[in-house]
């Protein structure tokens, strides 16, 4: 579903963000990607959402090679990829309604079909009575409910989630996730979510990797790697408590 | 002293009834001159800050070659003093509207002031806009087009509208100057008047004149922009 091969990227300010990556994520899995701040974990993610161009290498989506698209072609792909991100990102002028339907009238969807769609993902996210009400008067949870019902708005197959409950408390955070989860075993879409907390991969994800300075340093099925770590940054990662 | 101050009142008050007519039209004419220039400078600055946010570092389609001189041009025009400009201005204002003496040559000048100062206006409101909200626009395969009108006008209305209150008094303002190329508005009066006859109880009214048609301004432009606002 969505691969980086020998995937390297170096932003014009001569930052190397990351360095022959290659991963492959598969259809339906929900996939982690864990690091510390700064490995280049969002810039994966940015990569896979084709909001930037890999300076070598291929990020492959849907069996294309999308990350060398640009324009209207590159728009298209990422009409099938939703993305959920730290800060929420939310429209601040636009109701919870309206940033839900943003991305249908993106797409030029009729009115009519855009208000059932929302109301259906209002009710998934559980804000069907806040359709009305403006971000600035949601608390963080709910905010990041909202992003996540615009994230899904377009049916699309993949799901991308930048850092999804690092504003959030230990307990909205859990009730993110275990949104994430249901709703990756309610519609199978392909999900793919970035923390910098290991625990969070433990609790969702089938597999995952670990980066850090820009490397993958371990990559597999989470359940083994935890149980087996190999990198020593990740036991580094599983060891780290307060 | 209650003398005086009775008498003060009553002396402004028969200055403004007898010359009620004149501040009247005068006030018309400033409010013609104001209103005429905002349409046009807006015509002209709100695509042009529109563009230099697209130009701009981190704009949708960043040009620097194009917004550097760009930048330039509004810079030096917003540089020059307005007396200067409204004077150098005068073989221009002949050749577009056929004077270069009257109110529409102050107009004239107004706009060449006024729209480089809405252009910035407006880059500084569409640059305050949140790039993560962008960012996820353009996750979303949002174009260039939506990501302008969809995205980016509609977050800043609230600051749009605030500019918009500042831009008009500042041109209502600068409008009063234009009584030197010889443009008629409250501006011309209080030179006629208050210069030319020392009529101090005149230039008074004029001011009073002046600070309420501000003040109203001000006070709706605020509540509306307060109203529009969701994130209050
Ligand atoms: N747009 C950019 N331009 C230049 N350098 C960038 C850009 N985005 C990221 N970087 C740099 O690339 C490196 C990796 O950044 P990235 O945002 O991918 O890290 P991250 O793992 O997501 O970190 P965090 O946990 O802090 O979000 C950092 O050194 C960062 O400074
Ligand atoms: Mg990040």
């Amino acid at each position: 579903m969505i691969e980086l091969r020998n995937v390297s990227k170096i932003y014009t300010t001569g930052e190397r963000a990351l360095e022959d990556v290659t991963l492959t994520v598969e259809e339906g899995d929900i996939f982690g990607i864990v690091g510390k701040s700064g490995a280049g974990k969002s810039t994966m993610l940015k990569l896979m959402g084709l909001l930037e161009m890999p300076t070598t290498g291929e990020v492959v989506i849907f069996g294309e090679n999308a990350g060398a698209y640009r324009g209207a072609k590159a728009n298209a792909i990422k009409k099938n990829i939703g993305t959920v991100f730290q800060g929420f990102n939310l429209l601040m002028q636009r109701s919870v309604a309206g940033n839900i339907a943003f991305p249908l009238e993106i797409t030029g969807k009729r009115r009519h079909e855009i208000k059932t769609r929302c109301e259906e993902l209002a009710e998934l996210v559980g804000l069907s009575d806040k359709l009305r009400a403006y971000p600035a008067s949601l608390s963080g949870g709910q905010k990041q409910r909202v992003a996540i019902a615009r994230a899904l708005a377009t049916n699309p197959k993949i799901l991308l989630c930048d850092e999804p409950t690092s504003a959030l408390d230990s307990f909205t955070a859990k009730e993110i996730l275990r949104l994430i989860k249901d709703i990756n075993a309610k519609l199978g879409m392909t999900t793919v979510i970035i923390t910098h907390d290991i625990h969070v991969v433990k609790a969702v994800c089938n597999r995952m990797a670990v980066v850090d300075e820009a490397h993958i340093v371990e990559i597999g099925k989470t359940a083994e790697i935890l149980a087996n770590p190999q990198s020593a940054k990740t036991k580094e990662l599983l060891n780290f408590d307060i | 002293m209650e003398y005086i101050e009775t008498g003060f009142f009553r002396h402004h008050l028969e200055v403004f009834l007898e010359f009620r007519s004149v501040l009247w039209e005068s006030t018309l004419e400033t409010l013609y001159m104001t209103f005429a220039t905002v349409t046009m400078a807006y015509a002209i600055g709100l695509p042009l800050g529109m563009f230099l946010v697209c130009l701009g570092k981190g704009g949708l389609f960043p040009n620097r070659a194009v917004h550097a001189p760009l930048s330039f041009v509004i810079n030096t025009t917003r540089s020059i003093p307005f007396l200067i400009l409204l004077v150098a201005l005068i073989p221009f204002s002949r050749l577009i509207v056929g004077s270069g003496i009257g109110n529409n040559a102050a107009i004239v000048a107004l706009v060449v002031a006024a729209a480089p100062f809405i252009a910035r206006m407006v880059e500084t409101a569409l640059n305050e806009v949140d790039v993560g909200v962008v960012d996820a626009a353009k996750s979303m395969g949002a174009n260039n087009f939506q990501i302008m009108f969809k995205v980016l006008l509609p977050e800043s209305i609230p600051s749009l509208i605030r500019g918009f209150s500042i831009t008009t008094i500042n041109i209502m303002s600068f409008s009063a100057m234009a009584g030197v190329i010889g443009a008629g508005g409250l501006g011309r009066l209080a030179i006629r008047y208050g210069i030319n006859f020392w009529r101090y109880d005149i230039m008074l009214i004029i001011i009073i004149v002046i600070v309420i048609i501000v003040t109203i301004i001000q006070f709706l432009f605020n509540l509306l922009a307060t109203k529009i606002d969701r994130r209050i």
